[in-house]
């Protein structure tokens, strides 16, 4: 540590935080490849109906296709919010 | 035989035509026949990083249109007797190049026995870019430790695994390499910049060179001069050091540590 050191406001470490969100999205993104084009906006409609009736987070919505030998399955998860009763459109 | 090495990565700025020239006069020096073509139709750069920008006079455009033979648009390097350039069109055509015209030029150089074939690729995942990697063998995928980068680095290492003639062919898939170029050790311990592991970790893939960030490399372009070609520098020796692992032999990472600052600097900072 230099004695002027304390002048220069200190950097974060940020690389932490770059990690974590590449590790998330990279993940995601591998997950959806070589599937469908179709994917992302089946998952944007079915978002935008579910919020239709159901107040839920962007990213509450979950599409993965999966494939075994031979047959595709296609998995569709929603997170409801907790507590909160839906609201009514 | 001819191996064609495609250098690559998705984003733009991140280093492929600095390593490109690197890497195809690093083989040079190491006695191998090179060819190192610039795929980036309309924007040709890798002629000025080589410092032949004022002998082009037939192009990679022409060579396929049959406009010109590709003896005559290869250019020699003024310092490698082994080592040719072959520059990019400056059209604004997107469809200069095809398929098929592509397979003709790299045949043909297969034929006049290069070793060689290093595809300097356009930036994104367009024509440009899937031409380029469509017919390698081993994949340079440059990255910078850098969150845009990265990601776009790992769509690539996608692509090349499924949009590749070797893939679709159902061969050997492709060699990847990936390369980590602005490296810069101090602020990676300062945990401001993703460290070499990070990227292995998040990619599942390890690097097969750590270019340090240098000012060396603004002045090899400045210059026309590849930055391998400067042995007083850390990213011209790490440059070197890529091309011994990309030709099967085992050395050790350097220039990964941070450097110590000096006695003045401590006290005063800097």
């Amino acid at each position: 540590m230099g004695i002027l050191d304390f002048l220069k406001r200190k950097p974060e470490a940020s690389a932490g935080v770059a990690k974590e969100r590449l590790r998330i999205i990279v993940a995601q993104e591998r997950s959806t490849r070589g599937g469908p084009d179709y994917l992302p906006l089946l998952r944007n409609e079915l978002l935008e109906v579910i919020r239709k009736y159901v107040n839920v987070d962007v990213d509450a919505v979950n599409v993965t296709l999966d494939r075994d030998s031979g047959h595709e399955v296609l998995e569709l998860s929603v997170a409801l919010p907790e507590g909160k009763p839906a609201t009514s459109a | 035989m001819t191996e064609i090495i495609v250098v690559t990565s998705g984003k733009g700025g991140v280093g492929k035509t600095t390593t490109s020239a690197s890497l195809a006069t690093g083989l040079a020096l190491e006695g191998k026949k090179v060819a190192v073509i610039d795929f980036d139709v309309g924007l040709r750069n890798l002629d000025l990083i080589m410092g032949c920008e004022r002998r082009v006079v037939y192009d990679f455009v022409n060579v396929v249109h049959g406009e010109a033979t590709l003896k005559q648009a290869l250019i020699k390097d003024k310092r490698h007797e082994t080592l040719f350039v072959l520059a990019a069109s400056q059209t604004r055509d997107k469809d200069a190049l095809t398929q098929e015209g592509v397979e003709k030029v790299l045949d043909e150089l297969t034929k006049e026995g290069f070793d060689f074939v290093v595809c300097d690729s356009p930036a994104g995942i367009e024509k440009g870019a899937h031409l380029a990697m469509y017919f390698a063998d081993h994949a340079v995928v440059v990255v910078n430790p850098e969150v845009s980068s990265v990601r776009d680095s790992d769509r690539i290492l996608g692509l090349l695994a499924s949009k590749t003639r070797r893939a679709e062919k159902g061969e050997t898939p492709i060699k990847q390499h990936l390369l980590l170029t602005r490296y810069n050790p101090n602020r990676v311990e300062a945990g401001e910049m993703l460290s070499v592991k990070d990227v292995e970790d998040i990619l599942g893939i390890s690097v097969v060179g750590v270019i340090p960030e240098s000012e060396n490399v603004l002045a090899a372009s400045n210059a026309g001069v590849p930055v391998i070609l400067n042995d007083d520098s850390n990213a011209g020796l790490a440059y070197k050091d890529t091309v011994a692992r990309i030709l099967g032999r085992e050395l050790p990472l350097r220039f990964i540590e941070p450097v110590k600052k000096g006695f003045l600097k401590r006290v005063f900072g800097g």
